[in-house]
């Protein structure tokens, strides 16, 4: 194809997406859209396989039985968010198993907040309140993106992820109101997990390397430090309603703004757990490959299987 | 207590899915594929969905303000009364299967007769669970094949699996004293009446699988007794820890 033919096949396609028509599997793309497309679908896809694991965590643990079925049911809505968003990456032309490859390999990222540990029930709490509440923040404006597949998935994602929010917050209403050492327990999970949490929405705008082009495929509709904000304005007031504390000395309604203001984030932090060095970096990953490998034997056996009885069928036709 | 035998009977029953659905609850999020790994969980949901309909209506018979979640998490370990194969670890994929198995079949036959019982919240949680039941049996079967027939390797891991689960699966045909008054009593399932249709179906999916039972004539029994593998006190340690931890409080 000549320059000028893919030039004119992109103001087509740019033009497609402008009018708010998605782009399906069979479509002709941008190799750079198509790029941009695997590398986020299974960032996010990662992010649900390797978030199953700090939940999972207490899944044995829980404190009575009805929060264990819903815990269970929780962390097997990730893995089927996991399923179906791989499998939207596939559409474009990526199998499965070089995803993991790249997720084992460290290539590929998955959000940094699920590299801190549970350490207690309360944990589950604030996962649900804050970390699905920030996820979903991130991705409802995803349900209106312009690759098809995705945004479908999307769709359905974010139901469950809403009610795993409710979920997690119902679990803080009911520390909140209980006994001092319950109440204590809420505190101290809102305390570990509200600053990761406002990282989970990404660094500043001045330092988000892809927001631009992702704006314009709406991947992206609205800038980290706003999506921020709304997090924040969302989630103060339900801090207040439960008697929780936000553990920021600075936070203050801004009257003028009509929004809070709040204090610095520790990027730092941030930058030290994105390059692999937080809490459970390693035992993520090392639970993840340690999987993967254990599973090989039983993946390997199910292909013999099914291979072999497919001679079997075709030797009956002979 | 008025009804104990009732009571019991009812915990035989719901002890083997409570410790069974939490020894898949610990694979969660480390299977071998999205794809079993959503299985397993799922028949880990279903069987503590059966466990709580069982507690809540022992809880109700026991009539003492006790809860579903006391029954299930503040016993001691001699209290409880599944039996041996349910508590056994998962070793490896081979032997998490191959317990599920053992038991799939046996839990099917058994809500086939639990029915049948004329405790009518006992037959509606049958008759509710055998639909469950019959797809866990049928997944189970299905990796037994595969994994049998797959590659040499499999076929090892799996036959070594069913060598050192297979002395746990007699005891499923042992009555208790509960049972027998169950029994008598129209309510209770004569379990000693579904070995043989046991074997008979194990039999035929393992030769399906070329798998053999084991020859050895000797058998281990306890759990219905409240006699259990070294394995239980650390899974009630996890299972308990909580309401242990933090008494009298509610979650």
């Amino acid at each position: 194809m000549s320059e000028e033919q893919i030039k004119n096949l992109e103001a087509q396609f740019e033009a497609r997406i402008a009018r708010d028509e998605k782009i399906e599997a069979k479509d002709w793309m941008p190799e750079k859209y198509r790029k941009t497309h695997i590398r986020q679908m299974s960032q996010h896809a990662h992010s649900e396989i390797v978030g199953m694991l700090p939940e999972g965590n207490w899944i044995t643990r829980a404190p009575s039985l009805r929060r264990k079925v819903a815990l269970l049911a929780k962390v097997q809505d990730e893995a089927g968010h996991g399923l179906y968003l791989y499998s939207a990456c596939e559409t474009l032309g990526i199998s499965r198993d070089e995803l993991y490859e790249q997720l084992h390999s460290g290539k590929a990222k998955y959000s940094s907040i699920f590299n801190y540990p549970t350490v207690t029930w309360a944990d589950m709490g604030a996962i649900g309140w804050l970390v699905d509440g920030a996820a979903i923040i991130n991705q409802v404006p995803l349900c209106n993106t312009s690759y098809g597949p995705y945004a479908r998935a999307m769709v359905r994602v974010c139901k469950e992820e809403s009610f795993h929010q409710r979920q997690g917050y119902e679990i803080m209403i009911k520390l909140a109101n209980g006994t001092p050492e319950q109440k204590e327990m809420a505190q101290d999970a809102l305390n570990r997990w509200w600053w990761p949490s406002l990282m989970m929405l990404g660094p500043t705008d001045a330092e988000s390397i892809h927001t631009e082009q992702s704006m314009k495929w709406k991947l992206k509709r609205k800038s980290n430090d706003d999506l921020r904000q709304q997090f924040i304005d969302q989630t103060v007031p339900q801090a207040d309603l439960i008697g929780l504390t936000i553990p920021d000395p600075d936070l203050k309604w801004n009257e003028e703004k009509g929004s809070y203001d709040f204090g610095d984030i520790d990027w730092d932090e941030f930058w030290q757990v994105v390059k692999g060095h937080g809490p459970c970096n390693k035992e993520r990953m090392n639970a993840r490959v340690g999987a993967w490998e254990r599973g090989e034997w039983v993946r390997d056996a199910a292909m013999a299987h099914a291979e072999k009885q497919q001679q079997r069928k075709e030797k009956q036709a002979v | 207590m008025k009804n104990e035998n009732l009571y019991n009977y009812i915990l035989g029953i719901a002890d083997n899915s409570l410790i069974l659905g939490q020894r898949l609850g610990e694979l969660t999020g480390h299977g071998p594929s999205l794809e079993t790994d959503i299985a397993c969980t799922n028949i880990s949901l279903d069987l503590f969905g059966q466990v709580r309909s069982y507690y809540q209506y022992a809880a109700k018979i026991a009539g003492d303000n006790r809860t579903e979640d006391d029954i299930a998490m503040l016993r001691k370990e001699r209290e409880y009364v599944n039996v041996l194969l349910v508590e056994q670890p998962n070793t490896d994929f081979a032997y998490t299967m191959t317990r599920q198995f053992l038991f799939d079949v046996y839990h099917l036959l058994y809500l086939q007769e639990l029915q049948k019982s004329t405790d009518l919240t006992l037959s509606a949680i049958a008759a509710k669970s055998m639909k469950e039941v019959s797809y866990h049996q049928r997944f189970s079967s299905d990796w037994m094949k595969r994994l049998g027939d797959g590659t040499k390797e499999s076929n090892q891991k799996m036959q070594n699996a069913i060598d050192d689960l297979w002395r746990y699966t007699d005891e499923l045909f042992h009555q208790t004293e509960a049972d027998i008054a169950m029994v008598k009593e129209g309510i209770g399932v004569d379990v000693t009446a579904l070995k043989e249709k046991y074997h008979q179906i194990v039999t035929s999916i393992l030769e399906e699988s070329t798998l053999t039972i084991p020859e050895s004539k000797y058998f281990q029994k306890g759990g219905k007794l409240g006699i259990h593998t070294e394995h239980m006190g650390y899974i009630l340690t996890e299972l308990q820890y909580m309401q242990r931890t933090y008494p009298n409080m509610e979650w």
